[in-house]
């Protein structure tokens, strides 16, 4: 007879690979055993043998085999030797089936149970975990700062988020049920709408605007939004997503922050910036017909203003005439726009021609010269403008500016309080110069500067006794320029300074070249000498040092200054020209005549020689020129000017002498030296000595 | 193992199947849906005999935890824990005592809702969701529970997950970020599908590599599952094939242990960190 124990033992063998049972082999064979000896139990007794056939498939499923392998194994098992384990003489057959029967239906039950509970476990597990997550995702649509809205394709708000809602003061329900389409807005982009309805037809996935929203207190606000079309798996439109931010106060600041680089802080008037975007704008725009006009305006004397009332006066003051100018001219839609210290500029987009511009500066002109009442003060300014109209200044925003502004100066030139008009000649020369003085360091590096010698005669006996020595100018491309063409451009630039140092070394090192030759001819070398040359603080020294390296001596060298040089002649340039003349160099006042002398004040400057001016002596002394009257009165201002020279001890020079009447006249008033054509004009220095030697000039009358 | 956690709804997709239910499929456990049960079917045409494997794997597991708890190991992190069908770490390791304490994490949010659902009342184990390749969020998660105390040996317990976690994810990297985490005497479990066992078992992995498949496979050859080790110290017999490590000893004649055969499809080792 089988023994329980061993029947457990062929029993675990049958299953124990069938399923994952959590048991080690000692306590499956404790488990089976125990099993084994309720079977055989019922078996041998016959007692409830379906019921504990159930019981022992149900405790199977438990102990979890699971796999209906396990059964079969255990039925066919049990079928085959349970009658072994049954005393001899006990039919249990029929009981053994009744029992096997109960097995499978336990077993049966208790996998079925099981199969459903863990089937709703992790359906539990499931529904938990999407839930949690749900949750998750449900806080974030509540919390998110941004503003959430779902939607109907038909526009019916679903569901909104209180982010959302509180952008537009409202409380979630207050929204949830409206059509979106009740949203729109006064300022809403254009195509704003249409945008939206493409997208409920599904034609976009996305749509980004910035669109402006009313508040349920009537203000409005602007939101970056970006609606969403969420499809189904079968791609097929479902609902909306509405994303919104709300922009406004970043707008302000984007607003503020583009006024505050575009607007001059002072006047709040814009700047350049804004001026050249505008003018850049309407140069594109405008076409030949109603191109832009520029007035460009600089106010006179602006510098004295802020110098005696304060800079704080100034600054009111242009805020002040920033305000008029845009009262009066903003209105017309004239850009004005303040371009720097007392600079404004009013752009005129499309102008009908210069006499539309020039009612414009007009009128600005006008608005200037209003009294300003400040801080107690009347001030009244004025302004100039330069006038300038597209098509003529040139293409380019900088080119047209150049002009305005060159225009503006010519307004100042011309005595201020005025409008200039722009004329392309006028233009074109001050370009011309500018280019001359720019080329003009390099010139005098290249050596392109030379000097020429005019004879200066003694009129009594026609000798000559000393040059004026006059600066060319050779450019490369071979025109030659006279002293009136560049000394000028000279002393704007200050190349005056190293340029008459050049020029004095080379008259200095000529007139002892001459006066050591070996027929000797000492001549009275006369150089002119600009003002700004005077001002140099090492001039004195300057000279020295060239008289030193010439080896010239002073007496021999004579410089010229013209009158208005020398009447405008401050304290330390005067303590110069002493100098100067303690050295024993002469100083001759130049073009005596053409402006105004103070006569008295002559015998207080350390002057040798007075140099008649050329229209002093064209003006009466030819006796083919002018009426009788008025050539007589010339005659009798000359013969006082000669008469007063010679008190004072001043040689008279008369320039520009060019016929023999001048000729005779000149030397009848009593002038001592004469230069001009009648004797020779200017001459390079090889010539001179030929010329001492062999005048080509008359002889005197009485020589 | 792709992805975080899962947070969103999104990632609960029972259309598509799970690791951790088709696994539960196949050990014959009812916590899985059809997707799950139509491509186990796949892998089971390929390799008919895998649950058995599987089964060997649950019983490795049970071996290793009573190997562990009888050295005295009673904290247990769990990685890629998975649906807990029967004979989990917890019922295992508190059978003998009471006092072990366990942490299982899975990035399957089902499975951790499962996983709290089982557990519920066992205030010894609990169930985080994590991403396991990332050592330092697992164990400052599992701190957080307040179940595992880091100054006492951890058995940090790898069963059947590794061979999801592929080379570019430095799995030995991730191995080291949870050893260097842990006290001495922290162990270091690992079972892994095998390389170069049973042509079958390339077949299933390849179902794995599929479009419509939760994760592919990466399987390993006893040399490269030694390396995830790295310099721990092994427990004796080492890596070796997963019914091998100290198998039960029986008394019955026609089961042995050394029936094994040498392409058999899994790996096994444990570790211990000096």
């Amino acid at each position: 007879m089988t023994r329980p124990e061993d029947l457990a033992a062929q029993w675990r063998r049958a299953v124990a690979h069938t399923s994952l049972v959590s048991m080690d082999r000692k306590s499956m064979l404790w488990f089976l055993t125990g099993l084994s000896r309720e079977l055989v139990d019922a078996a041998v007794t016959g007692d409830r043998a379906s019921a504990v056939g159930r019981s022992v498939g149900m405790r199977l499923v438990e102990a979890h085999f699971t796999e209906p392998d396990a059964l079969e194994k255990s039925l066919s098992l049990l079928g085959e030797r349970l009658q072994a384990a049954v005393p001899d003489g006990v039919d249990a057959t029929k009981r053994v089936a009744g029992m096997l029967a109960g097995i499978a239906a336990g077993y049966a039950r208790a996998l079925q149970s099981l199969t459903r509970r863990e089937q709703q476990q992790i359906a539990a597990a499931a529904f938990t975990a999407r839930s949690e997550a749900e949750a998750r995702f449900r806080s974030v649509f509540d919390v998110a700062v941004i503003g959430i809205a779902v939607s109907r394709l038909d526009g019916e708000i679903l569901q909104v988020n209180k982010a959302l809602a509180e952008m537009l003061g409202y409380v979630p329900p207050e929204i949830e049920g409206r059509q979106f389409w009740e949203f729109t807005h006064p300022s809403d982009p254009p195509h704003a709408w249409e945008q939206v309805k493409q997208l409920l037809e599904g034609e976009f996935d996305h749509v980004r605007m910035e669109k402006p929203y009313r508040r349920k207190d009537g203000t409005s606000i602007l939101t970056n939004l970006v609606l969403s079309l969420i499809r189904d798996e079968h791609a097929r439109p479902q609902y909306v997503v509405s994303l919104m931010e709300n922009i406004t106060d970043q707008r302000h600041m984007q607003d503020r922050l583009r006024h505050q680089a575009l607007h001059d802080p002072l006047t709040d008037l814009p700047n350049r910036t804004l001026f050249f975007e505008r003018l850049d704008a309407a140069l594109v725009g405008g076409g030949p017909e109603h191109g832009p006009g520029i007035c460009y305006l600089d106010l006179d004397g602006f510098k004295a203003i802020n110098d005696t009332l304060g800079h704080g006066t100034g600054d009111a003051l242009l805020r002040t005439l920033a305000q008029r100018l845009l009262a009066r001219l903003g209105s017309d839609g004239h850009l004005v726009a303040r371009m720097g210290g007392d600079e404004f500029v009013v752009l005129v987009e499309r102008s009908s021609g210069i006499e539309h511009l020039q009612d414009v500066a007009r009128a600005a002109l006008d608005v200037v010269r209003r009294p300003v009442l400040l801080d107690g003060h009347t001030i009244t300014v004025t302004a100039s403008i330069g006038v300038v109209q597209y098509s003529e200044g040139g293409t380019g925003a900088a080119e047209l500016m150049k002009a305005a502004d060159t225009t503006m100066y010519w307004a100042k030139a011309d005595g201020q309080d005025r409008i200039a008009l722009f004329d392309r000649g006028r233009h074109q020369r001050d370009v011309t110069r500018f280019a001359l003085s720019s080329r003009m360091p390099k010139a005098l590096a290249n050596g392109e500067f030379y000097v020429e010698y005019q004879p200066l005669v003694r009129m009594r006996d026609h000798k000559m006794v000393g040059v004026e020595a006059l600066t060319r100018w050779r450019l490369p491309d071979g025109r030659r320029l006279g002293p009136a063409d560049f000394i000028p451009l000279a002393e704007q630039t200050g190349l005056i300074v190293p340029l008459g140092r050049e020029i004095l070394t080379t008259a200095c090192r000529q007139a002892v070249e001459w006066a050591n030759a070996e027929s000797p001819l000492p001549l009275v070398m006369s150089v002119n000498l600009a003002q700004r040359q005077v001002r140099e603080p090492t001039f004195t020294e300057d000279l020295e040092t060239i008289l030193d390296e010439t080896g010239c001596p002073p007496h021999m060298l004579e410089l010229e200054l013209t009158e208005s040089d020398l009447m405008g002649t401050d304290r330390d340039s005067l303590d110069t020209l002493r100098t100067i003349a303690a050295m024993g160099v002469r100083i001759a006042i130049d073009d005596f005549g053409t402006g105004y002398s103070n006569l008295a004040y002559l015998r207080h400057l350390p002057v040798h020689t007075l140099k008649l001016a050329g229209p002093f002596i064209s003006g009466g002394l030819d006796g083919s020129a002018g009426n009788g009257a008025d050539a007589t009165v010339d005659v009798e201002v000359v013969a006082s000017v000669v008469q007063l020279a010679h008190v004072l001890g001043l040689s008279v020079t008369a320039e520009s002498i060019e016929t023999p009447t001048q000729q005779q006249r000149l030397l009848a008033l009593g002038c001592d030296t004469g230069q001009g054509w009648f004797f020779a004009p200017s001459l390079p220095p090889a010539r001179i000595p030929q010329l001492a030697a062999a005048p080509t000039w008359p002889a005197a009358a009485d020589a | 193992m792709t992805g975080a956690p899962g947070w969103s709804s999104r990632d609960i997709d029972y259309t598509k199947p799970s690791v951790a239910r088709v696994y539960d499929y196949y050990l014959g456990g009812s916590h899985n849906f059809e997707s799950d049960r139509l491509f186990g079917e796949q892998a089971l045409k390929a390799m008919p005999h895998l649950p058995t494997i599987l089964r060997d794997n649950r019983a490795f597991l049970r071996r290793v935890v009573r190997h562990l708890t009888a050295a005295g190991v009673d904290q247990f992190l769990d990685l890629g824990s998975g649906i807990p069908t029967v004979g989990n770490v917890h019922e295992v390791a508190q059978e003998v005592n009471p006092q072990a304490r366990i942490v299982y994490v899975d990035h399957d949010p089902v499975a951790i809702a499962h996983s709290h659902s089982l557990l519920d009342g066992n205030g010894r184990a609990t169930a985080i969701s994590a991403d396991i390749r990332n050592p330092r969020q697992v164990v400052a998660d599992a701190v957080a529970t307040g179940l595992l105390d880091l100054d006492r040996p951890v058995a940090v317990l790898l069963i059947a997950v590794l061979h999801f976690v592929h080379d570019h994810d430095d799995p030995a990297g991730i191995i080291a970020g949870y050893v260097d985490r842990v006290a001495p005497g922290s162990h270091v479990a690992i079972s892994h599908a095998r390389a170069d066992g049973q042509a079958a078992l390339r077949d299933a992995a390849k179902v794995y590599d599929q479009d419509t498949s939760p994760n592919s496979m990466r399987l390993r050859t006893a040399a490269e599952v030694q390396e995830l080790f790295g310099d721990l110290t092994m427990v004796p017999p080492g890596v070796v094939l997963l019914p091998r490590w100290h198998p039960e000893q029986g008394d019955d004649p026609d089961e042995k242990a050394a029936d094994v055969p040498d392409d058999y499809p899994g790996l096994a080792g444990l570790a211990r960190r000096d």
